[in-house]
């Protein structure tokens, strides 16, 4: 048990998991679950209680045990012991002062990254605000190679995102020439299909696969249906770059998406054997805050503690990229606009200080308290602080999914205004097809019917 | 409308300002004509690209996805049409589900109104729970007036969207009842179930003892349509009850499946579901 006193008010804690519950930034989804701060007082008392914490406490006393769960599991046996023991006895506040040190530089933070349980990450980002958030997310750059090099400094790279209410192939095509004419798409070509069935499946990758060696374009074809969906295509034969798959921060809820190791395993190793990719990295994951709480697979844990052990569980299969949608659920677990910011500083952070290749999809749905204003402060923040891609949808309106996203307008404005360039090989591609000169759009660009 | 003709109308206002300036100089005793704008935004597509390499192409391809393309730019931003449409839908969007449903349409519904155990907008939205069982008063009330032991009870829920329940229900309904009656099946008295969720059914249907119970109820609203209904049904459901017994045909509004061709064809659906004593992935299976 722990108590803490606050201005003569006395608080009473009695777990790790109750701590960092209670020190999370207010959230909807905590709240439903009944396991939020009850007062403004009681979650600063948490704070402070969790400030004090060394990471061996933490440590000594996973979220939800090892035993029981395979997200744990894979955490705790991914964990580099020595450099574990090198910091285990530091506070949760003393961490938190090491990582926004002028004197910790970057490899700092990759080699303390191997030995941070997701526990640890999610702790310390409870004790930070906004800036902290930006200025320690600058810092950690992780890079990754498929057949484009994500996240180097300088650089900006986006999902072409050309979804389609019934997969018409005609349209799908319609919408990633209008993506591509804006510079968006070096991070993936990536389409949500409708019909999730391993012959639709295979017929959309066939599509983009030929249309990226028509076009000698250097990125990554994907196509989001469910991950066994695609193995199965794979086998068949499908051309695939880039493999997909949402994932959560509890066995319970990776039970009900239909994933387990074993799955991610066999994916990796078909993807290496059978991806039409360099690699190393060939694996692309989606996350967000939320998806353990409506799937009623929590466990009392918080849904940014849940959100940190999907990244300490993602690493594992060393990702080329990790999406996160924090604002796609609804407002039952996170209500307005200000959450959403909030937990996509914090997801993109935490994401990072995992080693992961993190973007941000500012999302919203039409029945949050959130707007495209929100959205585009969350996009421009989390651009400053580093995210190395963003999605990219006609018009900002995904009419398959019916929610919101970044736009290719959006992408477009991200880089100029931070004077960010396209990945290397696709900023060479650009140019030479007269859509991109010196890192801006030329007069051509916008202009699906380039693509003939 | 097309460009030209808005610049044209804007002219022709202008003109009339003017005119009525001169006029109020020259006869100052004269009453001043109010002018009057009308602005009416269509939604319509149009080729936003500046000098485009193949403008009939783009026409084309707009034709064949809803999405967002062809557009055009000015700098990196949408041009000021686009980015007003978005917002538009968008708006449109938020007051079906924040709006409520009027008090004038349940007047004239005539449907008795039950509650459930959302007492505020944002309990709703952020309390599934509290939609999904009826409040102290709504279940008395229901236990006390409602009848019992018909085949078919019928909801209307307003769910996340009130502008889809106001746009469908006045059609959607009669056509519904009219074809049950047809094939001589007995239906309970309708209610409408105000902050309700899928699952309130369940409730309704313990209480009425009905043999299939149905909720008409408001989709999640997208930019495409805020105005969109489905319809969940489901036969003698119980404590072991599961999503996946749950029939549900989505969709219902005037540019889907509309309100009154699908009232006709739930009643089919009704029928054949009474038949089969069975809802959901099961009854699908019997097919």
């Amino acid at each position: 048990m722990y108590t803490c006193t606050v201005k003569n008010e006395r608080f009473q804690f009695q777990s790790i998991r109750e701590i960092l519950a209670k020190a999370s930034e207010e959230k909807s989804g905590d709240k439903m679950a009944r396991i939020a701060a009850q007062s403004y007082l009681e979650r600063m008392a948490a704070k402070v209680v969790l400030s004090e914490l060394t990471l061996k406490e933490i440590f000594e006393n996973p979220v939800i045990p090892y035993e029981q769960d395979e997200v744990t599991r894979i955490i705790y046996d991914d964990i580099n012991q020595y450099i574990y023991k090198e910091i285990s006895h530091w506070s949760v506040g003393e961490l938190r002062d090491y990582i926004l040190s002028h004197k910790t530089n970057t490899s700092d933070l990759f080699r303390i990254s191997k030995g941070l349980t997701s526990e640890m990450i999610s702790g310390v980002s409870k004790l930070m605000s906004s800036i902290d958030l930006v200025m320690a997310s600058q810092k950690i750059r992780p890079i990754a190679h498929c057949n484009t090099t994500i996240g180097e400094a300088g650089r900006l790279a986006f999902r072409c995102q050309p979804n389609h209410p019934i997969d018409n192939p005609e349209g799908i095509l319609a919408s990633l020439k209008e993506g591509l004419s804006y510079g968006s798409g070096d991070a993936v070509i990536g389409v949500n299909p409708n019909n999730d069935s391993v012959e639709s499946v295979s017929k959309i990758l066939h599509m983009t696969h030929d249309f990226m060696q028509k076009w000698e374009i250097p990125t990554q074809n994907c196509v989001l249906a469910h991950i066994t969906t695609q193995m199965q295509a794979l086998r068949k034969g499908a051309p695939i770059a880039l493999m997909f798959q949402s994932l959560a921060g509890t066995q319970a809820a990776n039970n009900d998406f239909g994933i387990s190791k074993e799955i991610l395993d066999e994916a990796f190793e078909m993807m290496a054997k059978y991806g039409t990719s360099t690699g190393p990295n060939q694996l692309y994951f989606e996350t967000g805050q939320g998806s353990e709480v409506s799937l009623d697979a929590h466990l009392g844990v918080d849904m940014q503690t849940l959100e940190a052990r999907t990244y300490g569980y993602a690493r594992h299969w060393k990702p080329f990229m990790v999406n996160n949608v924090s604002g796609f659920i609804g407002p039952e677990t996170i209500y307005d606009g200000k959450q959403v910011i909030r937990a996509d500083l914090e997801d993109l952070f935490m994401g990072k200080l995992h080693g992961l290749p993190m973007g941000i999809a500012p999302t919203y749905t039409n029945h949050m308290q959130a707007d495209q204003n929100d959205q585009e402060i969350a996009g421009m923040l989390t651009a400053l602080a580093g995210a190395n891609f963003y999605m990219g949808v006609p018009g900002g309106d995904d009419v398959m999914l019916s929610y919101q996203d970044t736009s290719y307008h959006d992408d477009a404005s991200l880089r100029e205004m931070l004077g960010l360039r396209p990945l290397r090989e696709f900023e060479l591609w650009l140019e030479k097809m007269g859509i991109m000169e010196n890192g801006r759009l030329t007069e051509r660009a916008g202009d699906l019917s380039i693509f003939k | 409308m097309d460009i030209e003709v808005i610049v044209k109308q804007v002219l022709e206002e202008l003109t009339k300002v003017e005119k009525s300036k001169t006029n109020s100089i020259n006869a100052s005793k004269e009453k001043v004509e109010e002018v009057i704008r009308k602005v009416v935004f269509n939604k319509e597509k149009a080729v936003g690209v500046d000098n485009p390499a193949d403008e009939e192409m783009i026409e084309k391809v707009q034709k064949i996805t809803p999405a967002r393309i062809g557009i055009g730019h000015t700098g990196t931003r949408m041009k000021t049409r686009d980015y007003l449409d978005f917002r538009i839908d968008h708006a449109a969007a938020q007051d079906a589900v924040f709006k409520g449903v009027s008090e004038e349409f349940l007047k004239e519904l005539q449907l008795p109104v039950l509650q459930s155990k959302s007492s505020s907008m944002d309990e709703y939205l952020m309390n599934l729970n509290s939609g999904r069982k009826l409040d102290e008063a709504s279940r008395k009330w229901a236990e006390e007036h409602l009848p019992k032991n018909k085949q078919v009870q019928i909801i209307v829920s307003d769910g996340l969207s009130s502008s889809g329940i106001e746009a469908n229900i006045s059609d959607l309904l009669p056509a519904l009842i009219q074809g049950l009656k047809v094939r001589n099946i007995s239906i309970g008295d309708p209610v409408f179930i105000k902050r309700s969720r899928v699952w309130i059914q369940d409730e309704i249907a313990k209480i009425v003892n009905c043999d299939v119970v149905i909720s008409l109820i408001g989709e999640r609203p997208g930019l495409a349509t805020s105005k969109s209904i489905s319809a969940y049904l489901i036969y003698r459901p119980n404590q072991d009850t599961v999503e996946a017994d749950r029939t549900v045909i989505s969709n219902i509004h005037e540019g889907g499946v509309p309100p009154v061709e699908a009232g006709a064809f739930l009643a089919d659906l009704l029928a054949d579901v009474l038949k089969a004593k069975t809802s959901g992935v099961k009854f699908a299976q019997m097919k």
